[in-house]
Formats: C-alpha cells, sequence, structure tokens
C-alpha cells in the first residue's frame, strides 16, 4: 500500500465528505439523502440538489446495482494508471438510483463487461487512510 | 419576442487552424482575426459597440487588447457551445439596440502555457481540490473528453445498435471534406472508413481518428442588424432563429440520459422562431468533437429519427457533394479544434457557405442551414 501512486481523492470539502470515506474503509457504501423529499444524491453537496434544502443524511446502501457504460481505457490521463491498461471506466447506477464513476474490477476487460449486467460494490484499500468504491459482476 | 428578420451576420474571417502558432498569444490571434472580420464586414473598428469572446478569456481584457470601447461585452461560458451561444447572444443584443455591430471573437494558442490568459487552466490546476480530484481521478480517467464520450458512444450502440462502421463514415466523410479546405489541419490529407477503424483506440469505443486534435487558430464574426446589414458590402447572412444555450449536466454522469443532448431542448424553439421545420434544412455544421457527439446532435435536432443515425451515414453521401452536406469545411475532427474557436468554426463556415464564398466546397443548396454548438 505504501507504494500506491495514483491519486488519491482530494476532497474540496473535508468535513463533508468525512463520513463516505470513513464508512469507505468500514467497507460500507454510505449515500447522501435528503431528509425532506428522500431523494438520494450524488456527488455530495450542501445542500439537497432536488429541493435545496441542507437537511440530509448519510444512507447505507447495499451497493448493488448495474453498468450503466463503459469504457475501455488505453491511455490514462495519469501515466500511474498506465501499469492497469486495459481497465473499465465505468458509470454504475446504483439501485436507489443515483449514478457514480468507479471501476470494474474482478472481470476479464473487456470480454466480461456487458452494459445492464448486475453488479456489486468491493471495497479497495489502496492506501492507510483511502479505501476506493469498485464495482464487480454481482455474484 | 423572436430575432427573425432582426439580425444578420455581416463579415467573417478565419485563420488557418495549426497545431501551434509559434510565439504568438491567443490575444494576439484574436486581434488577427478581429481585424479580417472588421474590414470584410466593411467597417471600421471604431463602429464596434459590442464584443463577445469565450469561455475562459475575460471579454474586457480583451475589449482592452483590442482598444474597443463597446457598450456591451461578455464572456460565454457554455463549453463547446460558446461559439453558437455567442452568435444567439449578439443576435438578441443587436435585436434589443443594446449594441448595433458586434464582435464575436474566439481563439486558441497551444500549448497553453504560451497564453497568459487562462481562467481555466488556474482553476484546475493540479493542487486545487475539485469534485473531479474526489469522484473522478482515483478511477483513472481518459486524457481531454475521450472518456465521457466512449460512455456515450458504448450507451448509443448497445440501446440503438449502431456500428463501428456507422462511426468510422462520419470521420471519413469530415476528413474528405477537410481535405479541400486550406484552412484545415488536415488540408489534403483524407482517410478512408477503414483508416478510422484501423486507428488504435485511445479509450475502447473511441479510435483516435473519430476525435479532435486539439489545435491553433482564431476566428471572427461581425453581428450586427438585419437593416444595417443590408447597407454593408456583403450579402446579409439572417440569423433565423436561436436557442441556448441548453444545459443538463457539466459532467456526462451527471445526466439522466447520456444517449438524449440538450439539443432536443433548442432545436424546436429555434426552428420555430425561424418558422421553418427540420425537413428544410439544407446544409448543417454541428458541433463534432467526436463522431458520436454530432451523430447525436443531429438526431436530437429532428434532421434524423432517433436511433437512425447509424443507418443515415451508411446510406448517405454527407461531404459537400453530397446529397445532404455536414461540416463542410471538415468540421472539428477533419479541420482541428483550436479550442472553443473549435466550436465558432461551425458558424463560420455556415456564414461562407451561405454567402457563396466556400470555392471548391461550396454546396449546391447553401440557403438555409443549421448550426449547432
Amino acid at each position: 500500500m505504501a507504494d500506491y501512486d495514483k491519486p488519491l481523492p482530494r476532497p474540496e470539502q473535508e468535513e463533508l465528505t468525512r463520513p463516505f470515506w470513513e464508512a469507505a474503509k468500514r467497507h460500507e457504501l454510505t449515500i447522501p439523502r435528503c431528509k425532506f423529499c428522500n431523494q438520494f444524491f450524488w456527488y455530495p453537496r450542501e445542500v439537497c440538489p432536488v429541493c435545496l434544502r441542507p437537511d440530509w443524511d448519510w444512507e447505507q446502501v447495499t451497493g448493488r446495482g448495474r453498468l450503466h457504460t463503459f469504457t475501455v481505457v488505453r491511455q490514462p490521463m495519469n501515466p500511474a494508471f498506465n501499469e492497469d491498461v486495459p481497465y473499465a471506466y465505468a458509470i454504475v447506477q446504483l439501485d436507489e438510483g443515483i449514478r457514480m464513476i468507479t471501476n470494474i474490477v474482478d472481470c476479464e476487460i473487456p470480454d466480461g463487461l456487458a452494459i445492464d449486467m448486475r453488479v456489486e460494490a468491493v471495497f479497495d484499500d489502496v492506501a492507510d487512510d483511502w479505501t476506493l468504491v469498485k464495482f464487480r459482476p454481482a455474484s | 419576442m423572436s430575432i427573425r428578420g432582426e439580425a444578420a451576420i455581416a463579415g467573417f474571417f478565419e485563420l488557418p487552424t495549426q497545431k501551434e502558432y509559434p510565439g504568438r498569444s491567443v490575444l494576439g490571434l484574436m486581434a488577427e482575426a478581429a481585424r479580417g472580420a472588421i474590414l470584410d464586414a466593411g467597417l471600421r473598428k471604431d463602429d464596434i459597440d459590442g464584443l463577445i469572446t469565450t469561455e475562459g478569456i475575460n471579454s474586457i481584457t480583451v475589449c482592452e487588447y483590442l482598444q474597443i470601447k463597446p457598450n456591451y461585452t461578455t464572456s460565454m461560458t457554455a463549453h463547446g457551445a460558446s461559439g453558437c451561444s455567442a452568435i444567439a447572444t449578439a443576435g438578441a443584443v443587436v435585436s434589443a439596440g443594446m449594441a448595433n455591430y458586434v464582435l464575436c471573437v474566439f481563439g486558441e494558442s497551444r500549448p497553453r502555457g504560451s497564453s497568459r490568459l487562462r481562467g481555466e487552466s488556474q482553476a484546475r490546476r493540479p493542487g486545487a481540490p475539485s469534485r473531479a480530484s474526489e469522484w473522478e481521478s482515483p478511477f483513472g480517467p481518459v486524457i481531454a473528453a475521450n472518456g465521457g464520450y466512449g460512455l456515450i458512444k458504448e450507451r448509443y450502440m448497445y440501446e440503438y445498435g449502431a456500428t463501428d462502421e456507422q462511426f468510422a463514415k462520419c470521420a471519413s466523410d469530415e476528413r474528405f471534406n477537410a481535405a479541400a479546405n486550406e484552412n484545415a489541419v488536415w488540408f489534403e490529407k483524407p482517410v478512408t472508413t477503414e483508416d478510422v477503424l484501423n486507428s488504435r483506440y485511445t479509450n475502447d469505443p473511441i479510435h483516435l481518428l473519430e476525435s479532435v486534435m486539439p489545435c491553433s487558430g482564431a476566428a471572427a464574426v461581425i453581428v450586427t442588424t438585419a437593416e444595417r446589414a443590408r447597407a454593408l458590402p456583403n450579402p446579409p447572412v439572417y440569423l433565423l432563429g436561436a436557442s441556448g444555450p441548453a444545459v443538463r449536466h457539466d459532467v456526462i454522469w451527471q445526466d439522466d440520459d447520456i444517449t438524449t443532448t440538450p439539443v432536443v431542448m433548442t432545436a424546436p424553439k429555434a426552428l420555430q422562431m425561424a418558422q421553418y421545420n427540420a425537413s428544410d434544412i439544407e446544409f448543417a455544421e454541428f458541433y463534432d468533437c467526436y463522431t458520436v457527439l454530432v451523430m447525436l446532435t443531429l438526431e436530437d435536432a429532428g434532421l434524423v429519427p432517433k436511433g437512425e443515425i447509424g443507418n443515415f451515414y451508411e446510406s448517405t453521401d454527407t461531404t459537400y457533394k453530397g446529397e445532404f452536406p455536414i461540416n463542410t469545411d471538415g468540421g472539428q475532427i477533419g479541420a482541428g479544434q483550436p479550442g472553443l474557436a473549435g466550436g465558432f468554426r461551425h458558424v463560420v463556415e455556415a456564414t461562407r457557405q451561405i454567402m457563396g464564398r466556400a470555392g471548391e466546397r461550396q454546396v449546391e443548396k447553401s440557403d438555409l442551414c443549421m448550426v449547432n454548438g
């Protein structure tokens, strides 16, 4: 882990998203949900982007969803990823409806990828303080 | 309210698109384009009382550099759509009487370090945390916008069954047009559909040759009232209808429907204002950073039924010689992308064609064009 030379998450507002990253370290996926209009949303903002009220909380979800789309990376923007090509850069839609950028892992690239296939979250402990939420084909 | 019959383009100028203009600043290139457009319109610099430029370049700085003192100035902030948005805004400004002669001027000089006017790169320089640095960068994005358009193309092919060959035909038609455009970076360098398919993937399913190449260049257009345009030397290019910029998201994973573009919002309004149907359009100049974008927006504008654009390209000659010409200067895929002046090139080529000044590339029917940013 000490050798991990890829970019770690760099939050704009550390206080705002710390609960997400702490949950990820516990291998839990939590998503913002508005207390007023009940909507899940992603990415975290100071206010619910649906009703613009500030009252929302983190809610733990199952981490199950479907692969909305993907692209197979051959030429990463950051050379630190060169060792991983080809890899899948993807949009996953959770069953709660929100969509996030992630990687699809634990499958053949590109042959194991299929749009709309079921996926589940996996937690990649890339550094002592950072765990990335990735996805794999659902078991 | 409408700008129909109220506003027109009276002149234009375009510098050749090149990989670099060594030693030239973006402001210097823009100044050269501005002078060319003012002269082409038969005006003097002192006539200019409006100036619109692009995202990342403060229009006030441009005014000062050019020593133009307008009543109205602004910078567009609609990414690639800034070029078309500038024309729509200029049309509204002259129609409302807020200015009489609006200079719309766009440019880029690469490498970007050569420019001292990069608000964008300041905001995004390494070290500044952002939405991307937290939620995208850890997953290894692709260079430039390739990733987003790869995500869109993969989903579009899945939903509608378009083939890679059909996308490649779009690129080879544009390269055919660029081969006849001496201002194009790929002048006299056509490619075949097979060449496109054989070019490497930057990221599947995006081939290198269906992507734009970042370039340098500049262009300018003068927008004025229809009445004033009629008193100037060039045949007026009337702005019949406009709408936008419409927005649904900044990054693609924030959009609900990634295979439909905001053109579904703007095209009906623009056509209604123009009092034409999509079927009346004779040729199209459409934003084309990637084949998939020009193809989706042609559908969303109503020029081709949704889901049919692949078959359309397969069966239609879209070159300047063809039955429905698209991106007759080569578009950005063929002529190059000088930053946000890339999206502006579609306005410039539409103007050139309608004025009858496209030379070898002159299309047969050149009265009614739809332009998209």
